[in-house]
C-alpha cells in the first residue's frame, strides 16, 4: 500500500506523502482533490479511497477513486426512504444532511455510513448501492436523539466494527450513547452504562441516550477494551461499549472531541483535550495531546513540537488518526493546522502549510 | 416544450446542457429532466422529492411556490432555471 495521509477540509480533499528523505516522519502535500468543496468524511480500503462532500447547496455527495493515480467517479449518495405516513411527529428530518463517518465493514465491499441526522447505511458492493438501516431509525428512542452543537441534527459520529465478528457493530451518537448490534444491524440496543451528563437535569443525567458521545475508538487487537471522548470526560470501557468507567486522570482539561486507540495496546490512547463548551479553546492557549499508557490512570501532556503560546486549535472528532503501527499520529485543526508525530506522540512535526478547517484525517494504512 | 437550464455552479460536478422536456408542472418537467440524467435528482432535490433547501428554482422571473410539491403549472414555451440560493453558500 502507498503511504497516504488524507486530511479532509472545508475547502478540499489533501493528499499527503512522507517527505523523501526528511528524518523524523515530515509530511507533504502531494495531491489536492475537490478544492474549494467541503469533505465531511474519508476512507481508505486498501487502494481505494472514498470521500464524501457535504455541499451547501446541493448536499452530500460521495466520491471513490481506484488506485493512487485513478480519476474520481461520483457514486450514488445514500437515500433515506420516503417518510411514511406514520412518521408523526418525528423531530428529524427524512433526509441525508451529511455524512460523517465511513467505515469498513469487515466483509469484502461492506462499508458501513454514519450520518446526520443519525440515518445508518451499508454497502455490500463499494458504494455502489446503499442500503438505510430501517431497525435503527424506527428504535424508539430514535426520536428522542439529541442535536450536535452548531447543528440542530444528531449524528452518527463512529462505527465500531468488531475485528472478530463483523455483525457485531457498535455505533456512537451524538447526542444519542452507544448502540450495539449483533446481527448486522438486524437489531439495536442503547447499551452504555456509567456515563454522566452534566448538561442535563440531575435525574436525567445518567440517562443512556442523554450521553453525548463525541467519538468512539477501540483497541484493533483487544476489541473489549473502547476509549470515548464524551462532552464532559473520558470514558473506557473493557466489555465492548456497555459499562464505562470515567478517566479523571485527564489533563489538562476533560473536554474535547477526537480520541484514538493504539490499534496493539490496550493500556494506550490519546486525546486532544480543550476548554469546555463556553470557550471552545485550548486550555491556556496551548495545543496539547494527552496520552495515556496505563489504561487511563495516569496521562502525559505531550507538547514537543506544538504551539505553546496563542494557539486556538480544536481539533474534531474525525481529525485525529493513527497509523496501524501505533507509533504514527496525526490530528488536524479548525484553525487548519496539521502535525504529525513518528513516535507516538513524543514528538510533533508541523505540516509546512495553513490549510482550510480540518474536519478529518486518516492514515491510508490504518 | 418547456427548458430548463441549471445554474453554472452545478456545471463542475456534472455537465448540464439546457434541456427541452415535456412537462405540465415543475415536477413533470424536472422528472423528465431526471430521466435524461439519473444523476442530477440528487443535486437538485433532497431524499422526500422536495427541492433543496438551498436550491431555487424559478418559472421566468418567478420563483416557484410549492418548493415541496412541485405543482407549479408549465406553459410550453416556459423557461425553468436552477439556480443555487445564496443562503447555502
Amino acid at each position: 500500500m502507498v503511504e497516504r495521509l488524507y486530511v479532509g477540509t472545508r475547502k478540499g480533499l489533501f493528499e499527503l506523502a512522507p517527505r523523501s528523505g526528511a528524518a523524523g516522519g515530515g509530511w507533504d502535500i502531494a495531491a489536492a482533490h475537490f478544492l474549494g468543496e467541503p469533505v465531511s468524511a474519508v476512507l481508505a480500503d486498501g487502494d481505494r479511497l472514498y470521500a464524501a462532500l457535504d455541499l451547501g447547496h446541493f448536499g452530500a455527495k460521495l466520491w471513490r477513486r481506484d488506485g493512487i493515480s485513478g480519476e474520481w467517479r461520483e457514486l450514488p449518495a445514500p437515500v433515506f426512504p420516503a417518510r411514511p405516513a406514520d412518521a408523526g411527529d418525528d423531530p428529524h428530518p427524512w433526509s441525508l444532511g451529511k455524512i460523517w463517518v465511513i467505515e469498513k465493514g469487515g466483509v469484502e465491499g461492506r462499508l458501513w455510513a454514519g450520518t446526520m441526522p443519525g440515518g445508518l447505511f451499508r454497502t455490500d458492493d463499494g458504494g455502489q448501492s446503499w442500503s438505510f438501516n430501517d431497525a435503527l431509525w424506527r428504535m424508539p428512542e430514535r426520536r428522542r436523539w439529541g442535536g450536535v452543537a452548531g447543528g440542530e441534527q444528531p449524528g452518527i459520529d463512529s462505527v465500531l466494527v468488531d475485528p472478530r465478528d463483523p455483525a457485531d457493530i457498535r455505533l456512537g451518537v451524538s447526542t444519542g450513547g452507544v448502540w450495539a448490534s449483533q446481527d448486522s444491524g438486524g437489531s439495536w440496543a442503547v447499551i452504555n452504562r456509567g456515563m454522566y451528563a452534566e448538561y442535563m437535569p440531575p435525574e436525567l443525567a445518567g440517562e443512556p441516550i442523554a450521553q453525548d458521545v463525541h467519538r468512539l475508538a477501540r483497541c484493533a487487537a483487544d476489541p473489549d477494551i473502547v476509549w470515548c471522548q464524551h462532552h464532559n470526560g473520558v470514558f473506557r470501557s473493557q466489555d465492548g461499549g456497555s459499562a464505562w468507567h470515567e478517566l479523571t486522570a485527564i489533563r489538562p482539561s476533560k473536554f474535547g472531541f477526537a480520541v484514538a486507540a493504539h490499534p496493539h495496546d490496550p493500556l494506550r490512547a490519546w486525546f486532544v483535550p480543550a476548554v469546555k463548551d463556553e470557550r471552545r479553546i485550548p486550555v491556556d492557549a496551548k495545543l496539547v495531546v494527552a496520552r495515556t499508557s496505563d489504561g487511563g490512570q495516569s496521562f502525559d501532556v505531550l507538547t514537543r513540537g506544538l504551539p505553546q503560546r496563542h494557539a486556538y486549535d480544536i481539533v474534531w472528532r474525525h481529525a485525529l488518526a493513527v497509523d496501524a503501527s501505533g507509533e504514527r499520529l496525526a490530528f488536524g485543526s479548525t484553525t487548519g493546522g496539521v502535525w504529525t508525530s513518528p513516535d507516538g506522540g513524543e514528538s510533533w512535526h508541523a505540516l509546512d502549510a495553513r490549510l482550510p478547517p480540518i474536519a478529518v484525517v486518516r492514515f491510508a494504512d490504518e | 416544450m418547456p427548458t430548463v437550464s441549471f445554474t453554472p455552479a452545478l456545471q463542475r460536478f456534472l455537465r448540464v446542457p439546457e434541456l427541452r422536456v415535456e412537462g405540465a408542472t415543475v415536477g413533470a418537467a424536472l422528472a423528465a429532466a431526471f430521466a435524461e440524467r439519473p444523476e442530477l435528482r440528487g443535486y437538485i432535490l433532497d431524499d422526500q422529492g422536495g427541492l433543496r433547501r438551498h436550491v431555487n428554482v424559478y418559472i421566468g422571473s418567478e420563483p416557484v411556490r410549492d418548493r415541496a410539491g412541485l405543482s407549479d403549472a408549465l406553459h410550453p414555451d416556459d423557461a425553468l432555471y436552477v439556480f443555487q440560493a445564496l443562503t447555502g453558500g
